[in-house]
């Protein structure tokens, strides 16, 4: 655990509250189903957009349902979703870009150009036309966001690959007679791995802002499955009377981007320690 | 007269990893009289750089000055708040950074940056800064003063910038100058020209500075007194010429050493008689799209000898250890190993061709991967030609750290944690890991401390009587490449201009550049400077030659100091060999170098 105590030590009061938060999320996400007093669909309140009580702490939505367990298993959508999608993007991401640096100019040049034009096309545009032609499913949420993302993750990825492509260690690799496999996994990949992270994390943070919107549109997860955005469009006819439903789900997706935000603010101070000095 | 600086107890504490402060400075006191040169002298990591920031109340992050006094003229420093050190910094005391190619920024106009601290003090008026710039500008030997205000900086040379730079720090006429390292990354030939013009402005200015340096022969032609630090305390403290002549302290005396390259043992003569080159360069010409960086390049490189490649920077010397090694396909030309040619491209080299051949780059803090240990680093050679695994394999690497005189147990620390000369010494076990005959060394030394540098001069000649191996050794340094090379070639802007054999480049005639290499190299004694006189004008070329950048003509003639008008920017120089086996690329007969370099050297002198 000795490593963790290094990590925590160095991150900045804002980012321990970042890692707290990230930490709490991670958690409700895992366990969270397990922890809900009540089961997800069941109507079990008298009241529709009850207040704050003991037996249903964050109150009750639009049909009577308990507000707590609703987030609970909501959140698991949100976060594994894109995590799942975030990951997919970052570690596609990479590796073209690795493939790309380590393979000449030519393959540079057609997966660079391929990754622009996908870049061109306006993310929430493309989730819609993606939505409308093939239907709301998980996997093609999935699929979809982690090929909006990709781009990004790979122009990142390539820009620090090409960088530390010129890097004396890699030419002496070179001069060795080491293929391309070894050179971008040994040479090039660990030291490029701090600022993917935190890359990773920016990313993770814009699916679930992406996927929050798409749901509130209501082409997101569809019902009987909620996740965070589909709570807050369900219960929006609660706004008026300022009912916890509505503002539960929203302050849940406040807090996790903001937490994200928060540690990878302060990563980079973290992990790149040996990367600024001179 | 009264000392315009006064420090004394000086102590300045860094934080380290565990939140432990350790001193990096400590009780260190000097005196500097008014308008006198001090200089802080010692390796890197001695403190001189700290010292010199203190002066102005400046730390780097993480240090703090923790004790000690600094008083400026009537001004103690480290009573002074934040916003009273902004008031004197740039005002009353100035900086002069080793980098003025950082120093300035590139989207602002010279002139501009250059009279910035006299408005921002609000010291004198646009007009009136401008016109002294200018003055100080003309002080400083720069070309068309009047004019050059108005370029960008990378309009203008690196030498000339760090005069521009050294224009910015006068021109408030500041009571104390800080020099830190101003000519270190700068080419001998530009640093005697920066030099002279520093000590011109001191002179005239009669400004008290303080030079921060390395190098003993650069501080012996500017300071009035020299401080020898060592590990952030005082070792000797005294006038120039005692610290030259008399060293005391025992640490001055082994600095002194070094900066004198010894002679290192040259080639068994059993091995010099043997007939085929282990690698020979025939009519190479290479460069980097299209732009020609090496012309016509011929060497050989005998079995077990040394051959030295020498040029300022821009000369092609990397370049051609980059063709050699197979990173830069040739354009013309080709490249023999014992006798057989080798590919121009990596991928068409046999395993065993790359094990034969390897390189050691300048920087050994880019030339190890970070993320690895030493351990792997090592390993990797040994697995990838040998196919060393396990017990072999860690016996083999504690040998080769043996082998660089490192203890067995850095290895499995990370590059990181290294010192300078011991990433070097990682860096040549790599290659030596390998079992090549041929190592090609880039600059192997340049970025090292004098006394480290010898060191690694002298593991490289004993590698050479243990190993059998042949070096190519490519430095901008011509007394390291006489000290540790059998056979030296002097390339200028990608052209071989003189090569020859230790020996015969002992002593003239030389080729007008490796005249101008040599004579710029500072000697370590008071005086040099004055001695070897001001920079000559050159003849005057008339315009028949307009096509001087024609490739066949002499490359140097823009610069030579023994041009002919109508012959060398008319004419190819022709390549001819002198009676010791030399052969130089110029159009002046032996006996006339000789004379006209003995007529030089007798005007300086006499």
């Amino acid at each position: 655990m000795r490593w963790l105590d290094n990590f925590v030590g160095r991150l900045a009061l804002s980012g321990r509250i970042g890692l707290a938060l990230v930490a709490f999320w991670l958690l409700l996400a895992i366990f969270g189903p397990l922890l809900a007093p009540y089961e997800v669909g069941a109507v079990v309140a008298e009241d529709v957009f009850a207040p704050l009580s003991l037996a249903f702490p964050l109150g009750s939505d639009y049909l009577g349902r308990d507000m707590l367990s609703r987030v609970l298993s909501g959140t698991r959508f949100t976060a594994g979703l894109a995590f799942a999608a975030a990951l997919s993007a970052s570690s596609l991401g990479t590796s073209l870009a690795l493939f790309a640096t380590v393979s000449g100019r030519w393959i540079d040049e057609v997966v660079s150009r391929a990754m622009d034009t996908l870049i061109s096309i306006p993310s929430k545009i493309f989730a819609l036309v993606m939505v409308a032609a093939f239907g709301a499913s998980v996997p093609l949420l999935l699929f979809t966001t982690a090929l909006i993302y990709l781009p990004g993750a790979y122009r990142i990825a390539r820009a620090l690959a090409v960088n530390l492509n010129t890097m004396e260690y890699v030419q002496v690799a070179r001069v060795r007679g080491e293929g391309r496999i070894y050179i971008a996994c040994v040479e090039i990949l660990p030291n490029m791995i701090h600022p993917i992270l935190a890359d990773f994390g920016l990313r993770f943070m814009f699916v679930v802002l992406l996927l929050s919107g798409m749901s509130f549109l209501g082409l997101g997860v569809q019902p009987p499955d909620a996740d965070l955005g589909s709570l807050v469009r369900e219960n929006i006819s609660g706004l008026g009377e300022g009912a916890p439903a509505v503002v539960m789900p929203a302050l849940a997706i406040a807090m996790l981007t903001i937490g994200v935000n928060l540690l990878i603010d302060s990563l980079p101070r973290a992990g790149g320690r040996n990367a600024g000095e001179p | 007269m009264a000392d315009l600086v006064h420090v004394s107890g000086l102590r300045v504490v860094v934080r380290n990893d565990g939140g432990e402060e350790v001193a990096i400075v400590a009780d260190v006191g000097f005196s500097i009289p008014q308008g006198e040169v001090l200089a802080l002298i010692g390796e890197s990591g001695s403190g001189k750089t700290t010292i010199a920031l203190a002066l102005m109340g400046y730390t780097r992050s993480g240090c703090r000055i923790s004790g000690g006094t600094i008083r400026v003229g009537d001004v103690d420093i480290l009573s002074l708040d934040a916003t009273q050190l902004c008031g004197i910094r740039g005002d009353k005391i100035t900086y002069i950074a080793q980098s003025a190619a950082a120093a300035f920024n590139p989207a602002i106009t010279i002139m501009n940056q250059v009279i910035e601290p006299a408005l921002l003090h609000g010291l004198m008026t646009r007009a009136a800064a401008e016109e002294k710039a200018v003055a100080l500008f003309r002080s400083l030997s720069l070309p068309d003063p009047d004019n050059i205000g108005r370029r960008y900086p990378h309009q203008v040379s690196g030498g000339q910038l760090q005069r521009l730079m050294a224009a910015m720090a006068l021109i408030t006429d500041p009571a104390l100058v800080i020099f830190d390292e101003p000519t270190t990354a700068l080419d001998v030939t530009t640093q005697i020209d920066v030099l002279r013009a520093f000590k011109k402005v001191i002179k005239e200015r009669g400004a008290t500075a303080v030079y921060v340096s390395h190098d003993l022969a650069v501080v012996a032609q500017m300071a009035d007194r020299i401080v020898v630090l060592n590990h952030g305390e005082i070792r000797e403290c005294g006038v120039t010429g005692q610290i030259l002549d008399a060293p005391a302290d025992a640490y001055t005396q082994t600095l002194m050493a070094a900066a004198v390259p010894r002679l290192r043992q040259s080639l068994p003569a059993a091995l010099a008689e043997a007939p085929a080159p282990l690698l020979a360069v025939e009519g190479l010409m290479a460069g980097y799209g299209g732009t020609p960086v090496l012309d016509d390049i011929n060497l050989a490189i005998k079995r077990g000898s040394t051959l030295g490649v020498i040029g300022e920077s821009g000369s092609g010397k990397s370049t051609l250890a980059r063709v050699i090694a197979g990173l830069i396909a040739p354009a013309r030309g080709r490249v023999l190993f014992n006798g057989e040619p080798l590919a121009g491209s990596l991928t068409e080299r046999t395993r065993e061709q790359l094990r034969r051949i390897q390189i050691v780059f300048q920087n050994a803090d880019t030339a190890l991967n970070p993320s690895l240990s030493i351990a792997r680093i090592l390993a990797r050679p040994l697995a990838f030609y040998r196919g060393l695994r396990g017990d072999a394999c860690t016996r083999r690497i504690t040998e080769l750290l043996d082998l660089v005189r490192l203890p067995a147990d850095i290895a499995t620390r990370l590059p990181g944690e290294l010192s300078g000369g011991q990433k070097q010494r990682i860096n040549l076990a790599r290659a030596l890991a390998a079992e090549p005959d041929l190592i090609l060394c880039d600059e192997v030394t340049s970025a090292l401390d004098t006394v480290v540098g010898a060191a690694i001069l002298d593991l490289l000649a004993e590698l050479r009587q243990e190993l059998k191996v042949s070096y190519m050794f490519i430095s901008h340094d011509i007394s390291t490449v006489r000290a540790v090379c059998d056979e030296i070639v002097v390339l200028y802007s990608g052209r071989k201009v003189e090569s020859g054999s230790r020996q015969a480049l002992m002593a003239p005639p030389f080729h007008p550049y490796t005249d101008l290499l040599i004579s710029s190299v500072p000697e370590l004694r008071c005086g040099w400077l004055e001695q070897v006189g001001a920079a000559r004008p050159l003849p005057v070329m008339g315009a028949a030659g307009a096509a001087v950048d024609t490739p066949a003509l002499c490359s140097f003639v823009a610069r030579c100091p023994a041009r002919i008008d109508g012959v060398c920017n008319a004419i190819a120089a022709p390549r001819h060999t002198l009676a010791d086996g030399r052969e130089i690329l110029c159009h002046h007969p032996a006996n006339e170098l000789l004379e006209r370099e003995a007529r030089v050297r007798q005007e300086a002198t006499g």
